[in-house]
């Protein structure tokens, strides 16, 4: 029950805002920050409460704050949600990383509510997956955080938004009707005809039948491919990261991507195991591509978000290496548990580091419209704080010890080494590729004589489609505007977790292991 | 009726027929002793004598599956489905017609046709018999003629003739069908033919076969007879659009599943095939001919064929599949309120005829845009709309009856189908929000003065029209949200 306050709550804070037109923008985003705060309270309460067990507990048991209510008898399809080690850690990522941005956008002027309205919508639907423990409700949530993020980057988004927007709804929406062919397979292949997860993760589905098994673990996996995005399909989220609003962008980087993630860990491969087997080794070797892929192409970008979207195809792929090492069940139990239980702290810490750094980027977009390295340069002396912040964001990102990310390669690494060695060796050369870039980027934006965008309206050329009347902010010459206090207090503290989770993983870990020590024993069945 | 004797207790069974009829004639009378600015009185008989058949037909739901008049009309699960949707979904469009309708001189004459059709349609769907059948089609053709043309401009004549030609000659391919499987069998009842079909000579069954179906594609606008759907759509009132593209659809497909179900699986051709290639074609024609269509009604025109598709795909699998008649009824019911939803949104603003021209009407309605945005990505398949219960039933029911290569077809369809449908969904987001995306507008004060600027020729937006798109959108939300306690309602045992 609390979880389903948990899930609803943002959703009637939402239809709140939208029926109650007199409201003004200003604390129209104050409703959203109360939601969004009144909702991490609540979480927060969940994880204090949670008893993540001893030994392997989740997936299949040991679920916390359960409810399963009938909803399609006819197909036994159910609203069965539930929090476990896999989950949790997700689902209070979610509520921090909405709240960052409910604060972030407090000084956003362009249609507060209707804003205000839509990120409720896209919190709601991003707890609902991550809490789903039915196929069907899975998809639901699935669908609608698209929908809701199509709107999020058509409607607030810059230069070619439209484009992106349909761009990324078209390939996410690919990729979510594969997955409903997917998980419609599992269904009929399972015994009790269900689409209940636990059920079918207790009695894998086609476990005899290596060719439907495959097919539909290719069905699956290629929709949470697009989704996560890995190599060759990512090419959807430069577009949309680079047109998506800041707030937008780190809820999709941080939140969205990880959905993908969260669906191999929760479903391909708790209830395929043995596909998951039998073809551990594409993950592996696509999670390496993605790696070394997404670094190179990082480097070569011209544009700071552009070059932060391709950062997270390299992320992502760490935590497809490690969740493809831990279906080789040549290597031990605990080597494939300590690879699981690093590709879900990756992504917890992907999504803080990763939602820090694109906000930082909507610094840069609110001041002088745009992300190209070459119209910024030497902003440490104008813009101490936020040259401090993006410092260590960028340092957290390339995974320096003392980070969340350092704890979760080294975990993706020593796990994977067993069972994948030559893979994981190359894997590493991505990480120094990564630490080359920020540092790059850093030199280019930091360092050096002051350069900000002119006052220039060349550059500010956006169309104004339908001819709406456009006022533009001019950048103002020579100086940068240093945070504000909204922004710092939206960025301060995903920062700040993720170095409390790089010093102390301890706490983190504690509700992990349990699970993903499940997750490495029913992929050997 | 109060007499329970043998043939008292069958015409009880038709009581929403009945009622059906009734309201038709009566409707009728009443029209002709009423003032033409009091004709409003005809609408209320006539919806209250759908709600009345509705009512009737959800109490005979609960009732074991008989049949009547020597076993020519059915009373199970899917006639009662039937017979609830069209008698609500005539109430609707009913509705929907009266801005439009008001005082129009052949005001009555609408409403009772509409009525005949449904009555139509809904034999269609209950006929058990092949005789029936054809004159279930030629009542379910019949007024829709006369509906199609009503506004009696040139682009509805033309529209009307086309739909009559073809709607003869199919008739006459539904007679040769009827023929053949006479001729094949020496009878007319489903069930006899499906005892007796298995033995028939092949090319006359699979003549017979085919005539029928033709028929019956023709009605539910399937390809390859579905060429009068866009011009009769787009020539004729939105109104009329509504219910040509809704009703006679019920009841075609429900009739086509009843013939698979039974009769034509003992066939000695592949029939579950030929629809499933039938189904395939159609989804695809219908999404591809849409693409390029600017204009809304057109649009929809072709977005119902592509509907009709997936539906066909559940009738392929007819006797294939326990999960075929749960997905049926589902995705008939959430096409049915969501087309009329979006034919609605149509009614809304009758002046505006393409997408653009919509989505600038629209600049100040930002609650119609958000119902929209429901129906239309309802028709796509997003949850957690009825259509997307529909269809992952149709396409889990597809699967199970061994046509997964169709669910493959189907599945790349719909993602096709969400590029036309964003087509109108984009801009009139876009406009109801204001100018899109004013990037550097910290300067407005508040976001309402900037798209409150509303353009001097704002267009009307006719308030029943919208107000039917937002019940319909709730109602798509809540089928699909409810749809567990629907089925279990319906479904027996």
């Amino acid at each position: 029950m609390l979880l389903t306050v948990v899930i609803l709550l943002p959703l009637i804070a939402a239809g709140l805002l939208m029926a109650v037109p007199q409201l003004d923008g200003r604390s129209a985003t104050w409703v959203w920050v109360a939601a969004s705060a009144a909702d991490l309270a609540l979480v927060g309460w969940m994880w204090w409460r949670f008893e993540p067990g001893t030994g392997a507990s989740g997936v299949v048991g040991g679920i916390g704050y359960e409810t399963d209510v009938q909803w399609i008898p006819t197909v036994d399809a159910g609203y069965h949600v539930g929090v476990d080690g896999l989950s949790l850690p997700l689902i209070a990522l979610t509520a921090v990383l909405f709240l960052a941005c409910a604060v972030w956008s407090l000084r956003q002027p362009d249609r507060p509510r209707l804003q205000a309205a839509l990120f409720l919508f896209l919190e709601t639907a991003c707890l609902g997956t991550f809490a789903s423990l039915d196929l069907i409700l899975f998809f639901v949530f699935f669908d609608l955080t698209i929908v809701g993020m199509y709107f999020v980057i058509a409607g607030w988004g810059h230069g070619n938004a439209r484009r992106s927007a349909l761009k990324f709804f078209l390939y996410t929406f690919v990729g979510s009707l594969a997955l409903l062919l997917g998980f419609i397979g599992l269904f009929l292949g399972s015994d009790t005809r269900t689409f209940d997860m636990v059920t079918l993760a207790q009695d894998p589905p086609l476990a005899g039948q290596p060719v439907a098994g495959g097919l539909v673990l290719l069905a699956i996996g290629l929709g949470l491919a697009i989704k996560t995005p890995v190599f060759p399909f990512h090419t959807w989220l430069p577009d949309a990261h680079t047109d998506a609003p800041a707030a937008g962008s780190a809820i999709l980087a941080g939140i969205l991507l990880k959905l993908g993630t969260y669906g191999f860990v929760r479903i391909a491969m708790p209830i395929l195991p043995d596909a998951w087997q039998r073809w551990a080794l594409v993950p592996v070797v696509i999670g390496v591509i993605s790696v070394l892929w997404g670094a190179l192409a990082a480097l070569a970008q011209t544009d700071l978000k552009r070059m932060i979207a391709y950062t997270s195809v390299n992320h992502m792929g760490y935590v497809l290496l490690g969740l493809g090492a831990a279906g080789m069940v040549a290597a031990d139990t605990g080597a494939r548990t300590l690879a699981t239980i690093g590709a879900v702290y990756q992504m917890v810490a992907h999504g803080l580091l990763t939602g820090a750094l694109f906000l930082l980027t909507g610094v840069l977009w609110s001041r002088g419209r745009t992300y190209a390295f070459d119209k910024w340069g030497g902003l440490a002396r104008p813009a101490p704080v936020f040259a401090a912040l993006l410092a260590v964001a960028a340092f957290g990102a390339l995974g320096l010890p003392g980070f969340a990310s350092f704890v979760a390669e080294f975990q993706v690494f020593t796990g994977a080494l067993q069972a994948s060695p030559v893979a994981t060796v190359i894997a590493v050369v991505g990480i120094l590729v990564t630490a080359g870039l920020f540092l790059v980027a850093l030199q280019r934006l930091l360092a050096g004589p002051t350069v900000v965008p002119d006052d220039d309206p060349e550059q500010d050329d956006e169309p104004s489609t339908d001819g709406g009347s456009t006022t533009l902010v001019r950048a103002r010459t020579g100086s940068l505007r240093d945070m504000s206090a909204a922004e710092l207090v939206a960025v301060v503290p995903l920062l700040a977790l993720a170095i409390v989770l790089g010093l102390f993983p301890r706490a983190l870990l504690d509700v992990i292991e349990p699970a993903a020590r499940t997750v490495a024993e029913l992929v050997a069945r | 009726m109060n007499e329970m004797g043998d043939s008292g207790g069958e015409v009880f069974a038709m009581l929403p027929e009945l009622l059906l009829l009734a309201g038709a004639v009566g409707g009728l009378l009443l029209g002709l002793w009423t003032p033409q600015h009091h004709q409003w009185r005809v609408r209320v008989l006539v919806v209250l004598a759908c709600l009345a058949s509705a009512a009737a037909a959800a109490v005979g739901l609960s009732g074991n599956d008989s049949t009547v008049f020597e076993d020519t009309w059915v009373i199970d699960t899917t006639t009662g489905v039937v017979r609830i949707t069209v008698a609500l979904a005539v109430a609707l469009i009913v509705g929907l017609g009266a801005s439009s309708l008001a005082g129009h001189p052949r005001e009555t004459e609408a409403y009772v046709l509409m009525l005949l059709g449904a009555l139509g349609a809904v034999a269609l769907a209950a006929g058990n018999d092949l005789l029936l059948l054809v004159a279930a089609y030629l009542l379910a053709s019949v007024p829709l003629y006369a509906l199609a043309g009503f506004a009696k401009d040139a682009r509805g004549t033309e529209a009307t003739m086309k739909y009559y030609l073809m709607g003869a000659f199919v008739g006459v391919l539904l007679l040769l069908g009827v023929a053949s499987v006479v001729l094949a069998t020496g009878v007319t009842g489903y069930p006899a033919i499906g005892d007796l079909l298995g033995q028939a000579p092949a090319p006359l069954a699979a003549l017979g076969v085919l005539g029928v179906l033709a028929g019956l594609l023709f009605k539910a606008g399937a390809v390859p007879v579905h060429q009068w759907v866009p011009d009769v759509t787009a020539g004729t009132t939105p109104t009329m659009a509504a219910y040509i593209t809704t009703i006679p659809k019920v009841g075609a497909v429900a009739a086509a599943f009843r013939l698979l179900d039974g009769p034509f699986a003992a066939a000695p051709v592949d029939v579950p095939l030929l629809v499933a290639v039938i189904a395939a074609l159609t989804m695809t024609l219908g999404n591809l001919a849409a693409f390029s269509q600017t204009e809304v009604l057109r649009l929809l025109a072709y977005s119902t064929i592509s509907q009709v598709g997936y539906l066909l795909m559940v009738v392929a699998v007819a006797a294939r599949s326990d999960l075929a008649l749960p997905a049926l009824l589902i995705y008939l019911v959430g096409y049915a309120v969501t087309n009329i939803g979006v034919f609605a949104a149509a009614a809304a603003k009758p002046a505006a005829g393409t997408i653009d021209e919509w989505a600038a009407a629209s600049r100040d309605r930002r609650w119609l845009v958000v119902s929209l945005v429901v129906c239309l990505l309802g028709l796509v398949g997003t949850p957690p709309t009825a259509v997307f219960v529909g269809k992952l039933a149709v396409f889990s029911a597809a699967w199970d009856g061994g046509l997964a290569w169709l669910v493959v077809v189907a599945a790349i369809n719909t993602v096709a189908s969400l590029f036309y449908y964003l087509r109108w969904i984009t801009p009139a987001a876009a406009s109801s929000a204001g100018a899109p995306s004013l990037r550097g507008s910290s300067q407005a004060p508040h976001d309402h003065d900037t798209h409150r600027a509303v353009s001097a020729q704002q267009e009307r937006v006719l308030a029943g029209p919208m107000t039917l798109v937002h019940l319909t959108a709730i109602a798509s939300l809540l089928l699909g949200i409810g749809s567990g306690a629907v089925l279990v309602a319906a479904l027996p045992g």
